[in-house]
């Protein structure tokens, strides 16, 4: 397309636009966490790490961090077993039926943040499951199937099933055949099906800040009240910390992937 | 027999129940509860919907989420074409860093990156200090619905993206080259071949930024003030400061059959964009 020039010039001078209106925005986070005042007044003032200093000391921001840790844990664990059980059995069906599954599935993934999240509240208070490890695990698994089903989903639409006939053929059982052929194929999607569901349970934010507890929360809640009670700039310092492990964890991802791709 | 190729539906469906029974637990008995109280408190009937639909400020805070919804999703197509067309025609090298540019946000938390809005938008904020240096007068962008627009596109755009890059990655260029041999002009090319063929990924993306953007509440609720409040912010304030679960049992039934009801009428052009694009999945 070299008669395109004009055209071109300006697809990549929008782009560029684009690409720092994406990423800029967020890394504003990075010069607020080293203020020296407690202020979100920005540029900031000075330098210091007294915000870092702060998140690691203080048992509510610590706190949380651990317990958001176990929470997508357990979540990636839960969300990938049921997930994948439910991939396969979709991909089982092959019928309408398993298409329709496959859509009521998916849908945790655009209901209403704040309607699911008054029900579930509602539910859990008649249940007394407010603030405790179980409540959270399961409503975080809700959100996270969907990744998992489409992750999993995804790598079992390009198996090929004849591998599965021919174990059986040469006398593999049913459950030989899935650990031995069937699960190290379709792992990629089970692992960034894992991720996913991770990710999804340490950002969940809405469901959380209705079923929260002062004794149990996560890492987002803590933000959150953060950001609305005061200008603490221990939430840029967070921000900083879960920006530079995202982008770490993405990029090695995405190179390996590549990698792998051009051997 | 194996796991995938076995002819048993039965033990197929088996593997779907545990997933079934969590959605059916945590996600539609608390709707039915909802929906329940709703006709049920503090009266049985009608009532809360009556006021709803009576109350002015309900109103127009209903009409308010669908035009901020609206300008998101027309903000995100405008936005998105270009880079997800970017994104089909670069090489691995480039590709790679505009893939990285839309999911990094997208995997950093959405509080994080509302908190950098805050930070941008405030009155003494970034923006305000750039446009103040460039000669203009201070915008009032924290707290109102230009803000809450401007982060929320922010917020969604990896949605649009994603789709649209999808669809335009199966796009054959030779088809505009064809076109271009034959005489056409690439601006005619382009809108009568590729945008076109593009549509699908276009409605897709639209659809799932609009859907989204009628629920948002973490970025509305940061970068928002009284004059850009939107309905999931009501629903939270007559549920957890008024303990009017009727009232915001209502509310959040509104909101639902608003969601429900614009995926239906998306469906068909979904659909029928498919099959104008000619592909059959």
């Amino acid at each position: 397309m070299t008669g395109f020039r004009p055209g071109r010039l300006l697809l990549q001078l929008s782009c560029l636009l684009i690409a720092i209106w994406l990423v800029a925005p967020t890394l504003v986070v990075i010069p607020m966490s080293f203020a020296d005042r407690k202020s979100l007044a920005f540029p900031p003032q000075g330098f210091s790490t007294q915000w870092y200093a702060n998140f690691f000391s203080n048992p509510q921001w610590f706190g949380s961090l651990v317990v958001s840790l176990k929470i997508a844990a357990m979540v990636a664990v839960v969300a990938t077993v049921i997930g994948t059980m439910a991939a396969i059995g979709i991909e089982r069906l092959k019928t309408r039926a398993g298409g329709i599954i496959r859509v009521v599935l998916l849908t945790p993934m655009i209901v209403p943040g704040v309607v699911l999240a008054v029900g579930i509240y509602a539910v859990y208070l008649d249940t007394r499951l407010v603030g405790t490890w179980t409540g959270y695990v399961l409503a975080h698994t809700l959100l996270a199937i969907p990744f998992v089903v489409i992750a999993v989903g995804a790598n079992l639409a390009v198996f090929d099933e004849r591998l599965e006939t021919a174990a059986a053929s040469l006398g593999a059982s049913r459950l030989t055949t899935f650990f031995t052929v069937t699960l190290p194929l379709i792992l990629p999607g089970i692992l960034s099906g894992a991720l996913f569901a991770f990710v999804t349970s340490f950002d969940e934010v809405i469901v959380s800040l209705f079923i929260t507890s002062p004794q149990l929360k996560t890492l987002p809640v803590q933000i959150f009240s953060s950001m609305t009670r005061d200008a603490d700039p221990t939430v840029a310092a967070v921000g900083s910390l879960i920006f530079l492990a995202t982008t770490l964890i993405i990029g090695l991802g995405l190179i390996i992937g590549l990698r792998r791709r051009g051997a | 027999m194996s796991v995938l190729t076995g002819r048993a539906p039965r033990g197929a469906l088996l593997l779907t129940l545990p997933a079934i029974a969590v959605l059916l637990l945590v996600m539609a008995v608390p709707f039915g509860v909802i929906v329940l109280r709703s006709f049920a408190e503090p009266v049985p009937g009608l009532a809360n919907y009556v006021w709803f639909f009576q109350t002015p400020v309900n109103l127009t805070v209903l009409a308010r989420t669908f035009t901020i919804a609206f300008w998101v999703t027309a903000c995100c197509v405008l936005v998105a074409y270009p880079y997800a067309f970017a994104m089909s025609i670069a090489g691995p090298r480039l590709r790679l860093a505009l893939i990285m540019c839309v999911l990094v946000p997208f995997w950093v938390s959405g509080v994080v990156r509302t908190l950098a809005w805050v930070i941008l938008l405030q009155d003494s904020g970034v923006i305000n200090r750039i446009l103040l240096a460039l000669g203009f007068e201070k915008v009032r962008l924290i707290r109102t619905q230009l803000g809450v627009t401007i982060g929320m596109t922010q917020v969604l755009l990896p949605f649009m993206i994603m789709p649209l890059y999808a669809v335009m990655r199966g796009i054959d260029l030779r088809l505009l080259q064809a076109a271009r041999s034959l005489g056409a002009h690439p601006v005619k090319s382009f809108f009568q071949i590729y945008l076109p063929l593009s549509l699908p990924g276009v409605f897709a993306g639209a659809t799932l930024v609009f859907i989204l953007s009628l629920g948002f509440y973490i970025t509305p609720l940061l970068l928002g003030g009284p004059q850009s409040t939107m309905l999931s912010t009501l629903i939270q304030q007559q549920v957890l400061s008024l303990l009017s679960w009727g009232r915001g049992g209502a509310m959040g039934v509104v909101l639902l059959v608003a969601t429900f009801g614009v995926l239906a009428l998306a469906g068909p052009f979904m659909r029928r964009s498919y099959q104008i694009s000619g592909g059959s999945r």
